[in-house]
């Protein structure tokens, strides 16, 4: 704000009909300066909005019991990883949640409900809002590998009542993880703990993850619980398809439930 | 050559846009980056030829004030008049209207794909990647033009001072057309962060940043070097929508990307934290994108359409206050039973229930506007359009706070219902008081006597309302159903339903929300249709509305 | 940290609600307070005054 200092800054540019109004340059002499001064109201407005983020939000890094603790969480081995940056890039988000909630029939219907230990490596998470095809959080291990991808390629051919899109072409289209190394790094800088080794190994963990007569002792042994397989069952090629179905075998199989305390994760 | 920087300054990105195709660390970002090139390279060309679109093809407009500002004459007299830059409201107008229709097809689209799943076209067109285009083309790219054309209409037209930065509105209001395309081609591509409603990758956030700093500049500028000694109470509500969006869109979008010729990134945040973030960041793209900015809207536009001052200034003051604060505390109930602590959860409720206090507060302002003149109505569709839209404005602040309750949102959460919210909020409020204004702004702007046709914003009113109140209907019974289906038990102590059964059972309710889409639709076909002709200065013989001797309808 | 849940449920119950509360009311009571009527019809104005 620019304001003259004559005796009314308050009355700096009014019209001259209202400058001559001895009742208006009472009023707006000393009326509240909120609703004439632009910064005070950038200010406010501004302090305003934020109070509310920061009191929810802030909390949530710091108290410890946000996350609950429990046993099997690991990183995404790389193969899964490229999966899930293919889930996020064909907007699979927008019709499967996954997030199932300690309802009676919805534990009946997908499995144990959701923790948030679960997501704690999800850069982004990967929650959803609207289920206009089921719950996919403990999709791992539910269907087999054939089963997967005969419903990506052409899912009416297993789910007659099925509206979603067909994703043959993830059959032809070949992985293209340029630097997987490079996505790990980029994870780790967001808080992922991807080991040096981890990091190293990236590009032969990719590929050893769709070959199970190799040796997959070093994955098995950076990722436990990897599930190994030519996923889309063509082994001459690492396919788009091997890395989705790798991931959505994956969903929800890491946490040890046997191990877990409800109780003691109370919040 | 009027505008050699520029000219030289946009070839030059379409050459860096180039280098970044051929440099590229990944097949999407390369393709983006072609997209980029051909847009940048299509805009330099344009710029070079310097086309002129009130030039002599159309009837030419009225040589005063206005009229000299639209050809770039910057010698703004320093009289009583005030030369206002409404050249690129005009081109705002027009942009709204063209991404309405955009934005409304890709709905009618996704929603057939709904019915008929046969109609996705993989993988460009596949569901997945159309949702995404259709939110931001009716959120960002319709309702982004209407709020930077509305506001810099009226924080002029309030101020009575010219918009601040010469030529920066024009960077803004272009700058905005090329983030919509860079996202919404984006999307196509498979290039997404995967963040509802702030899907656009880290370097299109980026440039979306740099657009909406000049855009507060602007804004702010114009505010400063006001001629009115009170800044209305509309510019506050803008004020407040822009400072805010740019809070959230900058936290929101925080991520490390993998390589910076690469279009992969990963989000700061994740999990319960990142999910927190997503929604405190989605629910005021409702509150302050979607509401704030609209209020700023209504708080000018229906005063001006029923030419008396706001029902209470004063509430008005108050609406604003409260609004702000509350809504940014909402986030959470998109988070209920989630693994979201509680606590949070909580809280959001209650801040939710909240809002509906100054949301009915601000919707009985914008009615009572009318007292003493509800007449008009019978004779202004416009004004029946405004009204309406506060009507639904609301509804939906009175379903939204119903809907935050945990026990309401344990049924209606991941239905449909949710979607049939939404829609009565964006096609009700958002839509029609956005209709409203173009309707209001489009003779003025163009100088024409009236629109082209009054009778043909009735049939766009009346299509529209049928529209939303079948599509609002239809989800909500079919919301409602879902929620049922899925939680029913048998006396067996087994569920009833199989999912598949469940997503069978939506097909008719799926069939008949496109039909009340398409209605929509037409009625934005209409405005088109209308707009243009009243751009080209064309006015219908019609009898007037509500006239004594009009026949029966 | 040692911030535990309870006591910051605690404050937000009683006090918090009690200064947001107030704040409120003050905001309200100034806007409404009666030498404010003059400049509030005026600024209802402006958008039809101009062009």
């Amino acid at each position: 704000m620019t304001q003259s200092s004559n005796s009314n800054p308050a009355l700096d540019g009014a019209r001259p009909e209202l400058k001559a109004d001895p009742v208006a340059r009472g009023i707006l002499a000393h009326h509240g300066k909120i609703e004439r001064n632009v910064t005070l109201l950038l200010v406010l407005s501004f302090l305003v909005v934020t109070i509310g983020g920061i009191v929810e939000i802030a909390p949530l890094f710091y108290l410890q019991n946000t996350i609950e603790k429990v046993e099997g969480m690991r990183p995404y081995s790389p193969l899964e990883l490229a999966g899930r940056n293919i889930y996020i890039r064909e907007g699979c988000y927008n019709c499967h949640s996954q997030m199932i909630r300690p309802f009676r029939d919805e534990t009946e219907r997908y499995g144990h409900y959701s923790l948030a230990a679960e997501s704690m490596f999800d850069h982004p998470f990967q929650w959803g809002s609207k289920r206009t095809g089921p719950d996919l959080a403990r999709v791992g291990g539910r269907y087999s590998d054939e089963w997967q991808v005969q419903h990506l390629i052409e899912p009416r051919s297993v789910v007659p009542e099925s509206i979603m899109p067909s994703y043959g072409f993830l059959m032809q289209a070949d992985l293209d993880m340029k630097d997987p190394a490079g996505h790990l790094a980029a994870n780790r800088d967001v808080g992922v703990p991807y080991s040096d080794e981890m990091v190293e190994n990236a590009a032969a963990d990719l590929r050893a993850q769709v070959d199970p007569d190799g040796d997959t002792s070093g994955l098995l042994a950076r990722y436990p619980k990897a599930v190994v397989a030519d996923f889309d069952g063509n082994p001459q090629r690492l396919t788009e398809m091997d890395a989705l179905v790798a991931y959505l075998q994956m969903l929800g199989t890491l946490v040890d439930f046997s191990a877990y305390e409800p109780q003691e994760n109370q919040r | 050559m009027k505008y050699t920087t520029e000219t030289m300054l946009v070839g030059l990105a379409a050459f860096l846009a180039l280098l970044g195709a051929g440099f590229a660390a990944d097949e999407p970002f390369r393709q983006h980056a072609y997209v980029l090139f051909i847009v940048l390279a299509l805009a330099t060309i344009v710029l070079m030829r310097r086309i002129d679109f009130s030039g002599d093809k159309m009837i030419p407009l009225r040589a005063d004030g206005s009229g000299k500002a639209a050809a770039g004459a910057t010698a703004a007299s320093e009289g009583t008049t005030v030369a206002y830059l409404d050249e690129v409201v005009r081109y705002g107008v027009v942009a709204t209207v063209f991404w309405a229709v955009v934005g409304l097809l890709v709905g009618v689209v996704i929603a057939s794909q709904l019915a008929w799943p046969d109609l996705n076209i993989q993988p460009w067109f596949n569901f997945g990647r159309l949702r995404p285009l259709h939110t931001s083309a009716v959120i960002f790219a319709f309702g982004g033009n209407a709020l930077l054309a509305t506001s810099f209409h009226v924080v002029q037209r309030t101020c009575r001072a010219r918009l601040w930065g010469g030529n920066l509105a024009w960077f803004v209001f272009w700058g905005y057309q090329l983030f919509i395309v860079m996202a919404a081609t984006g999307y196509l591509l498979g290039i997404t962060e995967g963040r509802e409603y702030a899907e656009p990758e880290w370097y299109v956030d980026l440039w979306l940043t740099v657009v909406w700093v000049a855009y507060l500049a602007v804004f702010l500028g114009t505010l400063v070097k006001r001629r009115e000694p009170h800044i209305y109470v509309a510019n506050w509500f803008y004020l407040s929508f822009i400072v805010t969006i740019a809070m959230l869109h900058v936290v929101n979008n925080l991520s490390m990307p993998v390589s910076f010729l690469g279009a992969k990134s990963y989000s700061a945040f994740s999990g319960v934290q990142d999910a927190l973030t997503q929604w405190w960041y989605g629910h005021n793209a409702v509150g302050f994108f979607l509401t704030a900015g609209f209020l700023g809207m209504m708080y000018y536009f229906i005063p001006k359409q029923a030419n008396r001052p706001v029902y209470s200034y004063r509430l008005s003051i108050i609406h604003f206050w409260a609004l702000i604060f509350l809504y940014i505390w909402a986030g959470p109930h998109h988070l209920h039973y989630t693994a979201l602590p509680d606590w949070a959860q909580t809280l959001g409720m209650v801040f939710s229930i909240m809002l509906w206090m100054p949301s009915w507060g601000g919707m009985i302002n914008g009615l009572m506007t009318l007292s003493g003149a509800w007449d008009k109505l019978r004779t202004d569709p416009v004004l029946r359009m405004m009204v309406m839209s506060v009507a639904f404005y609301g509804m939906s602040t009175f379903e939204g706070p119903m809907m935050s309750i945990k026990s309401v949102n344990s049924l209606s959460h991941y239905t449909d219902w949710t979607i049939g919210h939404v829609h009565s909020g964006a096609l009700g409020w958002v839509g029609m008081i956005s209709f409203g204004a173009v309707y209001h702004l489009t003779p003025k702007l163009w100088q024409r006597e009236r629109l082209y046709s009054l009778r043909l914003v009735n049939w766009h009113f009346w299509l529209a309302t049928l529209g939303i109140v079948v599509y609002a209907a239809v989800m909500w019974v079919s919301g409602i159903m879902q929620g049922l289906m899925w939680r029913e038990y048998g006396e067996d102590g087994y569920l009833v339903y199989s999912f598949a059964e469940t997503v069978a059972a939506m097909h008719p309710y799926y069939v008949m929300r496109m039909l009340g889409g398409v209605m929509y639709l037409a009625g934005a076909l209409i405005m088109a249709f209308n707009v243009y002709k009243t751009i080209r200065g064309e006015i219908r013989r019609e009898v007037p509305m509500g006239s004594a001797l009009q026949p029966a309808e | 940290m040692d911030f535990d849940y309870h006591a910051m449920r605690a404050f937000a119950d009683s006090w918090g609600l009690l200064a947001m509360a107030l704040f409120f009311l003050g905001v309200v009571g100034f806007v409404l307070r009666p030498g404010a009527r003059q400049a509030a019809d005026d600024a209802a104005a402006i958008p039809l005054k101009e062009d």
